[in-house]
Order: structure tokens, then C-alpha cells, then sequence
């Protein structure tokens, strides 16, 4: 069997990811001794979550505007999605042949998710993390065509606002980032009022909601 | 392959058209019915945990499992065809209820002129000036037809909205274009949502006619006469590609199926793929389908109805070699002729202030009719037809929404001042969207795909698909009009989106794909009757949007539950007492 990998991370890097610990049941994260903490990863290696890391911190930083993908912990988010039945294109048509087509036809090549990220891991090469920033930025502005990249791209969003469940959005911090609330049953005695000025209830996620860990689409299905 | 015991009725597909049938027969009949649906059994509370952006609006986990059924689809006979790999300008349903339990809910009636088109445009322009690749006809059925299968349909669903027409009256508030009502709405509209109010009263500036979309999400709690009653809308807009965790949202999971639990001659087999229609000497003698556990089956009955959506309905009859099938070079045959989507022209606009666009409903809409149909043209447009102008608040969610922004506002889609840019403009930007009619040419069409297949093998339908340049003339004409409405609506800055390009298989744009068995007046014409009465195959029924012969503005689910039980009436008060064709 292959030889579990896990993420270490610092705690002060995940704002929310151990806050969410400590309010709910452990999700998924175990805080260690010395404060880091340790997820189990499913599909990246390690080496492999940490280029990840830094490639979506690129795509969405942590900066003057707020915090980015690494406090919501988007590459969590992302390994689970390939470990499951997305990451295998068990919700894609793969059936041959496989032609090149119009743009207008999206999509028609046979690599799955896992195949793409493994070449756009490649291309990145082992020692992306540690580049500086602008060399970072330099070359995933030179793959920014590729499937990858724009796979990377699209993930990290969903990463960044997804419900916690999928891995993501620690902490709710990508929804308090931009005052979403989450899942709210009824806002009938809303709707029709706060015309013109924002109206930002507290987020929750759903496990907050209904009391326990909703089953995963992912995880029925692998 | 067993013979499974004998029904009176097998209906396949188990979405909106196919149980509201099982309840028109098993309500007015003593008959056996069987529907047979491919997907999985759905309830109410199935939905307590679906408020998730990611699994169900993403990774669309309601939807048809793309990979195992899906089209392929080329721009003109000319090009290669090539498979739909991930969804989709369209999402077709799965499982009982099919589409109709992650719709949206908006329940229009199409206009009168639509199911007298051609006969309509000839009057309008003359019928030599019409353009010679047109495929418009008659329904053989009118709007007045219909008019008691409206309103059974809005009673049945608890459609809330305001009349703009009641016998002739022109209402206030509603749309005075529509076709005459016989009564007021079942319920009153839904309340309103920030950009629904600011589009009505721009509008009204201009001198349009602003009116609520109606609504098949309930805006007060109801009891339909079948005795269902349903809680009212939240607005908590998870609707579209989500099903209703309260049964506010009509859907036949909350509204049919309830009544259907009772008939105990009524029975729901799910998992169940039909493959072909089995028939002799122009006869259906039942459906071939592999069951859940994977068997080939064969179900023997008297009358064979086919509700699987546009999709399957015409590769169904098409793999059973059922019909004449359409040849466009000649212009002659039926099956599979004139597939329609629907014409989109958007306008994104840009406010100072946020709209708290994450509350809605699926039908929460304001529009104006002012340029459907054709009568706001004067005829200097280049245009036959039109469509409805407005907005929608059916709850923006932040995975698919997050980074709208004006262009040119940020160097390029990710990084630092993109994210800054995106989180300036959240929530602050909505789109003025054209839903326009679209006419069928001879150019447009299904048939099966000579390459691919689906999981048994069975070749996938293909679609012959393109825009014509009065649609891209229909997109420009109401991002024209957006232009006006914008600043009247308070917003800084508007911005049309795309341009004239060819048909796009992967921007989702709606799921009111139609044709392929269109209903007429003959069977040279059409390959159902007016009450969608196979010509050929007479004890083989039709339903749904592929017996659309041209597409409306308006969403179509309202006009195929009234042809349903149109249809039924002429199956159960007719054709049961005189089988043959239906006149
Ligand atoms: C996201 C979305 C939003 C929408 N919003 C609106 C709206 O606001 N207003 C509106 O009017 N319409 C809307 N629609 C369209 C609406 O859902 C459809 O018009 C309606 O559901 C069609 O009903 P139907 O019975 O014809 O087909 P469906 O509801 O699609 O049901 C067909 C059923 O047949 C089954 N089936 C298919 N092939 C087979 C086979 N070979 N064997 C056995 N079973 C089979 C399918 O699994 C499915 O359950 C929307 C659709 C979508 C997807
Ligand atoms: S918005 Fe209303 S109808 Fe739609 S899912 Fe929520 S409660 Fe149901």
C-alpha cells in the first residue's frame, strides 16, 4: 500500500482551518504538539501539496485585500476532488475517438484531472515553492493557456467558497472574505428589504447548520 | 429476454410530462400504468442536505450522468461531429421528477402567435417573403385550445403572478402582451428583490411595460386541488439545479407523485433504460429496457407513452426505426427536424451599491414583453421575431458568480489585482438578459451519430446546430435595448457580452431544447399528430418540448404540462372509446 502523505501546516498559515477544529468536531485535521497541523493528503504527495500551495496562493494571495488560498486551505480542497470520482473523469463522456475540435467544443482531450495535474506538477517542477514570488508569477504567466492552469485556476475558486465540507474554505474565510452567508433555509422576512445597503449575516456552513458532516458526493461514489 | 407481465400503459420517463400523465390515467382511468424511469427514486427529503454550491450546481450531481448518454454535435453537415464531453449549454435531468426538480420554476404561457406561426408570419410579411430555409409551422393545436390546460397546470403547481390580460382586459402591473386569461393567477407574484425592483422602475421610466415573472415557487403556502399543500417560498436561492428542501418549488416529486403514491394501479420502476420501442405491423407492442440489476427486459402494453425529454424521445424513436427520419437535403421526413435551443443577448451591469444578490427564488424575475413576439417591431430591425427583456434573482452563489467584473479592470483573470477587482465589484453587478424566441430552419436538426455511443453501445443523438445571423440581429437588437434600461436602473456602467459567435456546446444558457417530434397538422409535416398521436404507430404517444415545432421566449415546462393533459384528454375521452387516430 502506498505510505500515507500528509500536509503539515503551521498553524498561524490556516487561520481558519484549526478554528473550525476547535468549534466542531476535528475535521479531518489533527493539531499536533508543537501547534502544525497535519492532514492526511489523498492524492498529492506532499512535495507535490506544497507546490500546489504556493501555485494558488499565486492565483488567489493573501494580500492587502485579505486572506487567499492557502488560510482556506484550497490545496485540501483540491486533493480531495482528485482523489475522487471528478479526479478520474467519472462524470466525463470518454468514450474515442478523441479528435481535436472547434473551441466552441470545449474540452475534447482524453487526459482525466489527475493526468493534467501530474504533467502541470511537471512543468512546475519540484523547487516552484521555493522560487521567489516573481519567478513564481513569471512562470505560471507562461503556462496560464494551458489546461492546467486553467484547471488550477477554477479549483482554487472553488476551493476559496465551496462549503468546508469538500476541504475547503477553512474557517468559513473565504465567505466572510466576501460576505456570503452560506446555506440559509429562509430569507422571506428579507428579501424585499436592506434595498441599497448590504446585508451580511454571519456565515455558517452546513455541518454548523444541520449538526452533523454531510455524506459527500465524492465519497459515496469512489 | 423475459416477458415481464402485461400493462395497459407504459409510459417511460419520469419527469413532469410523464407523471402528469400516470396521474390524468390512473385519476380518470381503471387502467394498469407503468412508468419505467432510467435515473434514481427522488423525495422531499432527499433535499434537507443539498445546499451545496459545489456538488449540485458545479459538479451537477442531479443531471444525466454525461458519461454514460450524451449528443455529439457539429455546426453545419459539412463539419464532423464531435461528442458533448462535459455539460453543457443544457442540463438534461435524471431520476424521478427529471429536470423538473432542479428547475427554476418560471411558469409563462407562450404567446398566442406561436402555435400559428407560420400561418401568422405569411399574414404578417406574405409568404414569399419569408426566407426559404424557414421550418416554422403550425401546432394543428391554438392557444385558446389550451387556455383550460393552463390553467390546470397553474392550479396543479400554485403559480403566483400577475395577469396582464383577463378576458381582453388589459391589468395593471401585468403583462398587457399575453394571451387572454380567463382568471387572475392562482397566487399573487413573489415579493421583490432589489434588482427586480430596480429593473421595473427603469423600465417603467421608459414607458415599458415591467411586469413579475410567474412563479411556480410558492409565494404564499397553498392547496392545489388534489389536496397538496406545500410551504412558501424562503428566497433562499438554492433553487436552480437543486431540488426544494421545503416543497416550496413545485416540482413532480412534491406535487404528482404524492397523488400517484395512492393509485394502486400505478407503479414507478427507476433504474430502468429503455432502449427501444418494440412494434409490429404498425403497432407498439411495449418497451425493451435494461433494469437496474443490469437484465434486458421486455414490457409488454397496449399503449406505449414516450416523456423522456427532447434528447431521448427522438433518439427513442429513432434506435426503434419508428417514422420517417428528416433528410435536409431533401427536405423531406420528420423525425428529427426542427431543433430549436432558445437566443440569449446579456448585458452585465454595474452598481455602486451591492444588491444582496444571494437571496432569491428561481422565479423571481421582472421582464418586459414590450418586444416579444413581434409586436413592439416596426420592421426596420431585420427581425421576425423577438423575446422578453429582464432580470433574475434566483440567488447568486459565490463559486459560479465570484469574478464578474467590468472589462479591463483587472491585467489578467487571477492574482492579486484581479482579486481585488472581483472583490470590488461582488455583488454589485447582475446581468439584463434577452430570452428571444428561436425559429427552426430546414438546416437545424437531430439524428443519430454514425461514431459514437452511449454505455449499451446505441449510437448517441447528433445535433446539425448553428446561429443564424437573425439571431445574433435578435441579441444586438436587446443589448440595444439594455443600453436604455441600464442608467434608467441606476447602474454606472453596462457592458454586452459576447459577440457573433457559432452555437457554444459548453456555456450553460438553458435547458429548452425542442424538436425532433414536432406536433402538427400532418404527417407530412410533423411527426405526431396535434395531440401528439404518433401518425404512423397510433397506440405510440408523445409528450414534452420535443413536440415543439418552433421555440418561444417564454420557459416551456407550463405549455408541455397543459399539451400533457391536452393530450390526455384526447387518449382517455377518444382514443380509449375509438382507438385509431385521434382527428
Ligand atoms: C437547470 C434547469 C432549469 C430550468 N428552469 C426552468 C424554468 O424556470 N422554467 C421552465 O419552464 N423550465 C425550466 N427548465 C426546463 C424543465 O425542467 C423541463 O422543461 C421539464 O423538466 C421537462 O419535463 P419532461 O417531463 O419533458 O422531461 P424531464 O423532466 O427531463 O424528464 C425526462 C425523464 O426521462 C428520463 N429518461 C430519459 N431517457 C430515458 C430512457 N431511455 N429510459 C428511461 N428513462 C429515460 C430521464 O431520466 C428524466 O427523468 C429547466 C431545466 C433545467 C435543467
Ligand atoms: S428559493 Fe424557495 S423554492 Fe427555491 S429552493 Fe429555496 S425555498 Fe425552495
Amino acid at each position: 500500500m502506498k505510505r500515507r502523505e500528509f500536509l503539515t501546516i503551521p498553524r498561524q498559515a490556516v487561520g481558519g482551518l484549526l478554528l473550525y477544529t476547535l468549534a466542531g468536531e476535528p475535521f479531518r485535521v489533527s493539531a499536533q504538539q508543537n501547534g502544525d497541523i497535519r492532514v492526511p493528503l489523498r492524492f498529492f504527495t506532499e512535495a507535490e501539496a506544497r507546490v500546489i500551495t504556493a501555485a494558488c496562493e499565486r492565483i488567489f494571495p493573501s494580500d492587502a485585500t485579505g486572506p487567499g488560498a492557502t488560510e482556506a486551505a484550497v490545496v485540501i480542497y483540491i486533493d480531495r476532488q482528485l482523489a475522487g470520482p471528478y479526479g478520474n473523469d467519472k462524470y466525463r463522456y470518454t468514450k474515442g475517438p478523441w479528435v481535436e475540435s472547434y473551441p466552441e467544443h470545449g474540452y475534447q482531450a482524453k487526459e482525466t484531472p489527475r493526468e493534467i495535474y501530474r504533467q502541470g506538477l511537471r512543468d512546475l517542477g519540484d523547487g516552484f515553492a521555493q522560487l521567489p514570488v516573481d519567478a513564481q508569477i513569471q512562470k505560471l504567466t507562461a503556462m496560464e493557456k494551458s489546461r492546467f492552469f486553467q484547471m488550477l485556476r477554477t479549483h482554487t475558486i472553488e476551493g476559496m467558497f465551496a462549503d468546508p465540507m469538500h476541504g475547503g474554505n477553512a474557517g468559513l474565510i473565504g465567505w466572510q472574505l466576501i460576505g456570503y452567508p452560506g446555506p440559509v433555509m429562509s430569507y422571506r422576512a428579507e428579501i424585499d428589504k436592506h434595498y441599497g445597503v448590504p446585508y451580511r449575516p454571519k456565515p455558517r456552513s452546513m455541518e454548523q447548520i444541520v449538526g452533523r458532516k454531510p455524506a459527500l458526493w465524492e465519497d459515496e461514489k469512489v | 429476454m423475459p416477458n415481464l407481465k402485461a400493462v395497459d400503459v407504459v409510459i417511460v420517463g419520469g419527469g413532469w410530462t410523464g407523471l402528469m400523465m400516470a396521474k390524468e390515467l390512473t385519476s380518470r382511468t381503471g387502467l394498469t400504468v407503468t412508468v419505467l424511469e432510467r435515473g434514481i427514486p427522488r423525495k422531499t427529503s432527499d433535499y434537507a442536505l443539498d445546499m451545496d454550491e459545489l456538488d449540485y450546481a458545479v459538479r451537477l450531481r442531479m443531471m444525466q450522468n454525461i458519461a454514460e448518454d450524451t449528443i455529439t454535435h457539429r455546426h453545419s453537415m459539412r463539419d464532423p461531429a464531435v461528442p458533448v464531453r462535459q455539460y453543457g449549454s443544457f442540463l438534461p435531468g435524471s431520476g424521478v421528477g427529471g429536470a423538473g426538480e432542479h428547475w427554476n420554476g418560471a411558469s409563462w404561457r407562450f404567446l398566442p402567435s406561436l402555435f400559428n406561426m407560420r400561418t401568422h408570419l405569411a399574414e404578417r410579411h406574405g409568404a414569399a417573403k419569408l426566407p426559404a430555409n424557414l421550418d416554422v409551422q403550425d401546432w394543428g393545436v391554438t392557444y385558446d385550445d389550451l387556455e383550460p390546460h393552463y390553467w390546470r397546470a397553474e392550479q396543479m403547481m400554485g403559480v403566483g403572478g400577475k395577469a396582464g390580460n383577463v378576458n381582453g382586459k388589459i391589468m395593471d402591473g401585468g403583462n398587457p402582451f399575453e394571451g387572454a386569461r380567463k382568471s387572475e393567477y392562482p397566487l399573487p407574484p413573489l415579493r421583490n428583490s432589489h434588482l427586480a425592483s430596480l429593473f421595473g422602475e427603469g423600465a417603467r421610466k421608459l414607458g415599458y411595460h415591467p411586469h413579475p415573472a410567474p412563479a411556480a415557487n410558492l409565494s404564499e403556502t397553498y392547496k392545489n386541488p388534489d389536496g397538496i399543500t406545500r410551504a412558501a417560498c424562503g428566497y433562499c436561492g438554492y433553487c436552480e439545479r437543486f431540488g426544494c428542501m421545503v416543497g416550496a418549488k413545485a416540482q413532480p416529486s412534491n406535487t404528482l407523485l404524492p397523488v400517484l403514491q395512492r393509485r394502486n394501479k400505478f407503479e414507478l420502476r427507476t433504474g430502468c433504460w429503455v432502449r427501444r420501442v418494440v412494434h409490429k405491423d404498425g403497432k407498439a407492442t411495449g418497451v425493451q429496457y435494461i433494469d437496474a440489476k443490469g437484465e434486458e427486459m421486455f414490457q409488454p402494453a397496449s399503449i406505449v407513452i414516450l416523456a423522456t425529454f427532447t434528447l431521448s424521445n427522438t433518439r427513442l424513436l429513432y434506435l426503434s426505426k419508428i417514422g420517417t427520419p428528416y433528410d435536409a437535403t431533401a427536405g423531406k421526413g420528420t423525425l428529427g427536424k426542427n431543433l430549436t435551443h432558445q437566443v440569449e443577448g446579456s448585458t452585465r451591469v454595474f452598481f455602486d451599491k451591492p444588491l444582496n444578490a444571494f437571496m432569491g427564488t428561481g422565479g423571481l424575475a421582472m421582464r418586459i414583453s414590450d418586444f416579444d413576439g413581434d409586436h413592439g417591431l416596426k420592421g426596420d430591425e431585420g427581425l421576425l421575431r423577438m423575446g422578453m427583456i429582464g432580470v433574475l434573482s434566483n440567488g447568486s452563489r459565490p463559486i459560479q458568480t465570484f469574478d464578474a467584473m467590468p472589462r479591463g479592470a483587472a491585467k489578467s483573470n487571477w492574482g492579486s489585482d484581479w482579486k481585488a477587482a472581483a472583490l470590488k465589484w461582488r455583488d454589485r453587478n447582475a446581468i439584463i438578459a434577452l430570452s428571444g424566441e428561436h425559429l427552426s430552419y430546414k438546416q437545424n436538426f437531430m439524428d443519430l451519430d454514425p461514431t459514437y455511443t452511449d454505455k449499451y453501445g446505441d449510437p448517441l443523438l447528433r445535433f446539425t446546430l448553428d446561429w443564424t445571423d437573425h439571431e445574433h440581429r435578435q441579441s444586438e437588437y436587446a443589448k440595444e435595448i439594455a443600453q436604455k434600461i441600464a442608467p434608467a436602473m441606476g447602474a454606472v456602467l453596462a457592458e454586452p457580452i459576447g459577440g457573433r459567435n457559432r452555437y457554444n456546446v459548453i456555456n450553460y444558457q438553458s435547458t429548452h431544447i425542442q424538436g425532433g417530434t414536432v406536433m402538427g397538422a400532418s404527417p407530412e409535416s410533423s411527426v405526431v399528430n396535434r395531440h401528439q398521436q404518433h401518425w404512423d404507430v397510433q397506440n405510440l404517444w408523445v409528450l414534452g418540448a420535443s413536440c415543439i415545432p418552433q421555440n418561444a421566449s417564454h420557459n416551456p415546462t407550463l405549455t408541455i404540462l397543459a399539451t400533457t393533459t391536452w393530450a390526455a384528454d384526447a387518449l382517455i375521452d377518444r382514443y380509449l372509446k375509438h382507438p385509431g387516430l385521434v382527428a
